[in-house]
């Protein structure tokens, strides 16, 4: 199981800051291959978006990085801060 | 290092001379303090803005900015440095961001609070909402320039 965190206008869009995610995955891009299906506003913000940012556990990660049980994962928009 | 808080990430205002005296306190090697402090515009992409709401990612936010700031510590020399960024509602004219930095000498003062400042705004996971003054809320985009801006410092 995953922790699955969303922010910005990604929370918006897809009408929730978290949830856990019990299925097993062992990339970050698994899981957003598995998210997408549940439908067009899911897969253009994690799917098909080039701007995609994603963090496990805090650190910056890609779509290849491996996760595990009880991690943290959170996709966001580009950072606007300063 | 000792106890002082060098990140606050917080919703309330801060003082730029009582934040700087802190971080001042007790270095006696100090020869040059450089700070940098952010400030709410009152227009963006062409329209007037009436409010800025700022959402960031606890947890991730302080470890990224820690990152940053001892990059900076590892490059520069620095005698000490603090970054100060709120969040929630904000209002034009208002304090955003402040990253103040001391080191023996000026220059690397100046290129550490620049480093700071360019890095903070490509890697702090920090979100900028506005609202217009008829009320729509649109979320700011990314700028390029600043990623731009982040490239003159990878060596």
């Amino acid at each position: 199981m995953v922790n699955v965190l969303y922010f910005a206008s990604f929370r918006e869009m897809l009408g929730k800051a978290n949830e856990q995610i019990t299925a097993d995955h062992n990339t970050v891009g698994a899981l957003i291959e598995d998210l997408s299906k549940r439908g067009e506003n899911w897969q253009q913000a994690l799917l098909e978006n080039k701007n995609l940012q994603i963090a496990v556990n805090h650190d910056v990660a890609q779509r290849d990085t491996v996760i595990k049980p009880g991690d943290e994962v959170a996709f966001f928009p580009p950072v606007t801060g300063g | 290092m000792s106890e002082f808080p060098y990140i606050k990430i917080q919703q309330k205002d801060f003082d730029l001379t009582t934040e700087v005296a802190a971080m001042r306190a007790g270095h006696k090697d100090i020869g040059a303090v450089v700070s940098f402090v952010g400030t709410v515009r009152d227009i963006n992409e062409g329209d007037e803005v009436s409010i800025l709401e700022l959402e960031h990612y606890p947890g991730m936010t302080e470890k990224a900015l820690e990152k940053i700031r001892l990059e900076a510590h590892d490059r520069w020399k620095l005698e000490s440095s603090l970054i100060i960024h709120r969040i929630g509602k904000m209002y034009p004219t208002d304090q955003i961001v402040l990253v103040a930095v001391s080191s023996r000498h000026r220059e690397n003062a100046f290129y550490a609070s620049h480093f700071i400042m360019d890095y903070l705004k490509t890697n702090a996971p920090f979100w900028k909402k506005e609202t217009l003054p008829d009320g729509e809320e649109r979320w700011v985009d990314a700028r390029v320039t600043d990623k731009e801006a982040e490239k003159r410092w990878i060596q």
